[in-house]
């Protein structure tokens, strides 16, 4: 089994969710597709989403729920077929 | 046709020198943030070096050159890659025609600049072909790039691929640094306590840090002396009665965050400025990312003129090393 991480291409804050009171977009183990939006980096009062690049499966979060992020950092390790 | 934007980054303006001159009428100076490196980026392709060019915050962009160019990318440490193969930075090099250029992402600084032969060429506004985006006014129809854009270039001679900066010219982006302050008019009303924890503590940028100000947090709060509220100034005791706002000037809403105006910054309001950030240290912050940190160090105004002194004759060494 292959493991693939997805990583941030910006700095600010990492959500997984959509909004406060919204579920998380992906939990461990759920099915990703290439294209699914897996969380949000906000900085300069922009939210960038982030797209998974790999069809899998959700292995782990690298980062907790409003963490900060650094540019390049992991976020997501996802299983690929 | 000259550069077509097929992907904008985060936010990507056309900058040059500035817009001074207005700041008393609410126009604000404007201009690359990281002035030293558009200076670089120009000279490096034989342009004036306050032409105008671009400036991309955090995440480079991707554009396709539809002509030939000579382009420098200088700035925060983002790979350039030419249609995908590494390209120098610091360094001019040639671009043909249909050539896609796109960057890697930012290690290091927070904005890179990218010059082409000639300049953007936007129309300027009250002397300036910078963008201030809160004002809708100059640069690209006043506002960050969107994809689709065609910037138009200015005419420019044959230039020289390959001109590159000496290292010992090029900055460096280090992610803990230290801003030097000047005290204020109001750093008088801060606590002597927290007069204290101001310049001890480790301030952390926040993700909200733009053009317009660095936002940062994780210090102290701060504590005013009380006082009794002055006819015309808010509640709040980090509220005065409005006064012009320094560029530089660092302000304290509630205490809680301190903000440094940078170049897109409002020109006057009702907090109190507890210091300035000297001139020497405003690129600095330019190329700072959110979660990086500075510790503010106290200094006095002859400290300061020595250091923006420094600045420009570093700036004239580059001019020298640059000269065509």
């Amino acid at each position: 089994m292959a493991q693939h991480q997805v990583i941030s291409p910006l700095p600010g804050i990492f959500y997984r969710r959509p909004s406060p009171d919204a579920p998380p977009y992906k939990q461990d183990g759920d099915p990703v597709k290439a294209g699914d939006i897996i969380g949000l980096v906000e900085v300069m009062k922009q939210f960038t989403e982030i797209q998974a690049d790999v069809d899998g499966k959700v292995v782990r979060f690298l980062v907790e729920n409003e963490a900060p992020v650094a540019p390049e950092e992991p976020l997501l390790l996802i299983e690929t077929a | 046709m000259a550069i077509e934007v097929l992907k904008p980054g985060l936010a990507t303006t056309v900058q040059d020198a500035g817009r001074p001159g207005y700041y008393h009428l609410g126009i604000p100076l404007s201009g690359a943030l990281d002035q030293y490196a558009l200076r670089l980026a120009n000279l490096l392709v034989g342009n004036d070096e306050g032409a105008a060019a671009l400036e991309a915050a955090l995440l480079g962009p991707e554009l396709v050159f539809r002509k030939p160019a000579l382009v420098a990318v200088t700035g925060g440490e983002a790979l350039p890659r030419l249609n995908g193969q590494p390209a120098p930075r610091n360094a001019a090099f040639a671009v043909k025609s249909d050539d896609r250029l796109a960057f890697d992402y930012m290690k290091l600084g927070a904005r890179l600049y990218i010059a082409v032969a000639g300049g953007i060429d936007v129309p300027a506004v009250l002397g300036s072909r910078s963008t201030y985006g809160l004002g809708a006014l100059g640069g690209f129809a006043g506002r960050k790039l969107a994809p689709g854009d065609v910037l138009p270039l200015r005419d420019a001679p044959a230039g020289r691929p390959g001109r590159a900066a000496p290292a010992e010219l090029v900055p460096s982006y280090p992610k803990e640094l230290e801003l030097r302050v000047v005290t204020g008019l109001y750093f008088h009303r801060l606590t002597e306590e927290s007069a204290a924890t101001f310049f001890a503590d480790v301030w952390t940028v926040a993700p909200e840090a733009d053009r317009i100000g660095y936002r940062f947090r994780k210090g102290r709060a701060l504590a005013f002396r009380p006082r009794r509220q002055p006819f015309g100034a808010g509640s709040d005791p980090s509220n005065i009665v409005d006064a012009g706002y320094p560029y530089g000037s660092i302000q304290v809403p509630g205490g809680v965050e301190p903000i440094i105006l940078h170049r897109d910054a409002v020109s006057g309001g009702g907090y109190a400025m507890i210091g300035t950030v000297i001139s020497a240290d405003m690129d600095r912050i330019a190329q700072m990312q959110p979660n990086n940190t500075a510790r503010f160090v106290r200094v006095e105004m002859a400290e300061a003129l020595a250091a923006r002194a420094d600045y420009k004759a570093r700036l004239g060494r580059l001019r020298a090393a640059l000269a065509p």
